[in-house]
């Protein structure tokens, strides 16, 4: 569970989050939308404390983690992240990628971290590139190896910043495909995403930013059918 | 064309060792360039901001005066601050290994900024270590970055080397100086030591290029 308690950023003299409150239960699925620049990047940086908030508390199972004395890498072994750009390091073979953490952060042997790392590969289906380098594999395969990287930290959570932005269209499919087999592993999830299908379907609830403001929040069903608010409402007719 | 390049056949000994007492100094100050240069380049990324000011300080002064004016420093007011006599090979040693340490650090820092921001970010999100990051993720890829252009800049070393002659080292250049006095015809040895430095120069460069193609095999 982690749950955000008033959080708000300033850049500058730049406001992008403003008193943003929720919780995000164990083994929900939580889809962020709202237009650019509305601050989602921003919040789910938050979360994990890639930034960190100018006022405001965050709680991982209830042990505040924007305290200055804890230590922030320990709370990101618990919280993985995926990128919109994957961040693939291009000097490691793909298992190498996802062997790395697991060893250097955790302590794993190398074996332990290899069957790990097997296990995950064959989940999202690239067992085959197992020796390649990130720059022999399409978009789709490189977010998937992001993916199977951060989950060998075997996360509590994982956290998504538009995973399938970068990718050409016959790509989304198979990396929204894992992400949905992740979902229904239980997994706690927040996904930044433009796909509102997706988020129709997978999500257990939706939030929608706007201009740093947490809009909107409740069932995905009622959002998308009918947002209470003439924003949501503006935002969806451009969007869908 | 008045040349004639038969008067200094038998100096040739004497200026071919000019090549190694060009070199082996040219080795010193490099090693000593490399060593403080990666020093200095870890000071200028660190967010301790006291050594950020030293290194780029330093920088600033190694890069902002002539580098002639900077051995003559070191040749006369060490000897008349400290009372050391110090030799001259020390000096140009000192000298350029000091300037070069400059030069590096803006390189292997450059070199460093280069690397994708998102490297760094998708390993502080995995929780791993600044230490284990810097030295698995940033900078094996910042290498790529950095030899070529550290390359460069022991050709520019190896070039400006030749200012050493001024302090009376008997380098490559000082040697064809004073051949040219001794048979009075100067033209003749500056255009031999002309064309050493340029083969030392040439073959630097393809080493250089050699080192290029391999590391661009990996990406
Ligand atoms: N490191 C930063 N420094 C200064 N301003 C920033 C920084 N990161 C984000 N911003 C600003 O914060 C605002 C929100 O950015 P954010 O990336 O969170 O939006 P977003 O909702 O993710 O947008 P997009 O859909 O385009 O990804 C923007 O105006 C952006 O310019
Ligand atoms: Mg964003």
């Amino acid at each position: 569970m982690i749950k955000a308690k008033e959080i708000s950023k300033v850049f500058g003299n730049n406001t992008v989050l403003k008193n943003i409150s929720t919780t995000i239960n164990t083994g929900e699925v939580v889809a962020v939308i709202g237009p650019s620049g509305s601050g989602k990047s921003t919040f789910l940086r938050c979360l994990n404390l890639l930034e960190e908030p100018t006022s405001g508390e965050i709680y991982l199972n209830d042990k505040k983690i924007t305290d200055k004395k804890v230590d922030k890498l320990v709370v990101r072994k618990n919280i993985g992240m995926v990128f919109q750009h994957f961040h693939l390091f291009p000097h490691m073979t793909v298992l190498d990628n996802v062997t790395y953490a697991p060893q250097k952060v955790k302590g794993l042997s190398k074996s332990e971290a290899q069957k790990i790392a097997k296990e995950l590969l064959a989940k999202v289906g690239l067992t085959d590139k197992e020796n390649a380098y990130p720059n022999r594999l399409s978009g789709g395969q490189k977010q998937r190896v992001a993916i199977a990287r951060a989950l060998a930290m075997e996360p509590e959570i994982m956290l998504f910043d538009e995973p399938t932005s970068a990718l050409d269209p016959e790509m989304v499919k198979e990396v929204l495909d894992v992400m949905k087999d992740l979902a229904g592993t239980g997994m706690t999830m927040v996904i930044v995403t433009h796909e509102m299908n997706f988020a129709k379907e997978v999500a257990d609830r939706v939030l929608f930013l706007d201009d740093g403001v947490l809009l909107e929040e409740g069932d995905p069903k009622e959002f998308f059918k009918q947002p209470k608010t003439e924003r949501a409402r503006d935002f969806l007719d451009k969007v869908l | 064309m008045n040349l004639d390049f038969s008067q200094i056949v038998p100096y040739t000994p004497f200026m071919l060792k000019g090549i190694w007492a060009t070199l082996e100094f040219v080795i010193f100050s490099i090693i000593i360039g490399l060593v403080l240069g990666t020093l200095l380049a870890l000071c200028k990324i660190t967010k301790v901001s006291f050594l950020k000011w030293i290194a780029n300080a330093y920088t600033s002064i190694f890069r902002g005066t002539p580098l002639i004016l900077q051995l003559m420093i070191i040749y006369y007011a060490i000897p008349q601050l400290t009372g050391y006599d110090i030799p001259i090979f020390l000096s140009a040693v000192l000298t350029f290994g000091l300037n070069s340490a400059a030069y590096v650090s803006e390189i292997i820092r450059a070199g460093i900024m280069a690397v994708d921001k998102g490297q760094m970010e998708a390993a502080e999100a995995l929780g791993v270590p600044y230490r284990p990051m810097m030295l698995n993720i940033i900078l094996p890829q910042a290498i790529k970055n950095i030899l070529p252009a550290l390359l460069n800049e022991f050709i520019t070393l190896t070039k400006e080397s030749a200012i050493v002659s001024t302090i009376g080292y008997l380098d490559l250049m000082r040697r064809a100086q004073i051949v040219g006095a001794d048979i009075y015809r100067n033209f003749e040895p500056l255009l031999l030591a002309g064309a050493i430095y340029w083969i030392m120069v040439f073959i630097l460069t393809k080493i250089g290029q050699a080192i290029e193609r391999r590391l661009r095999q990996g990406d």
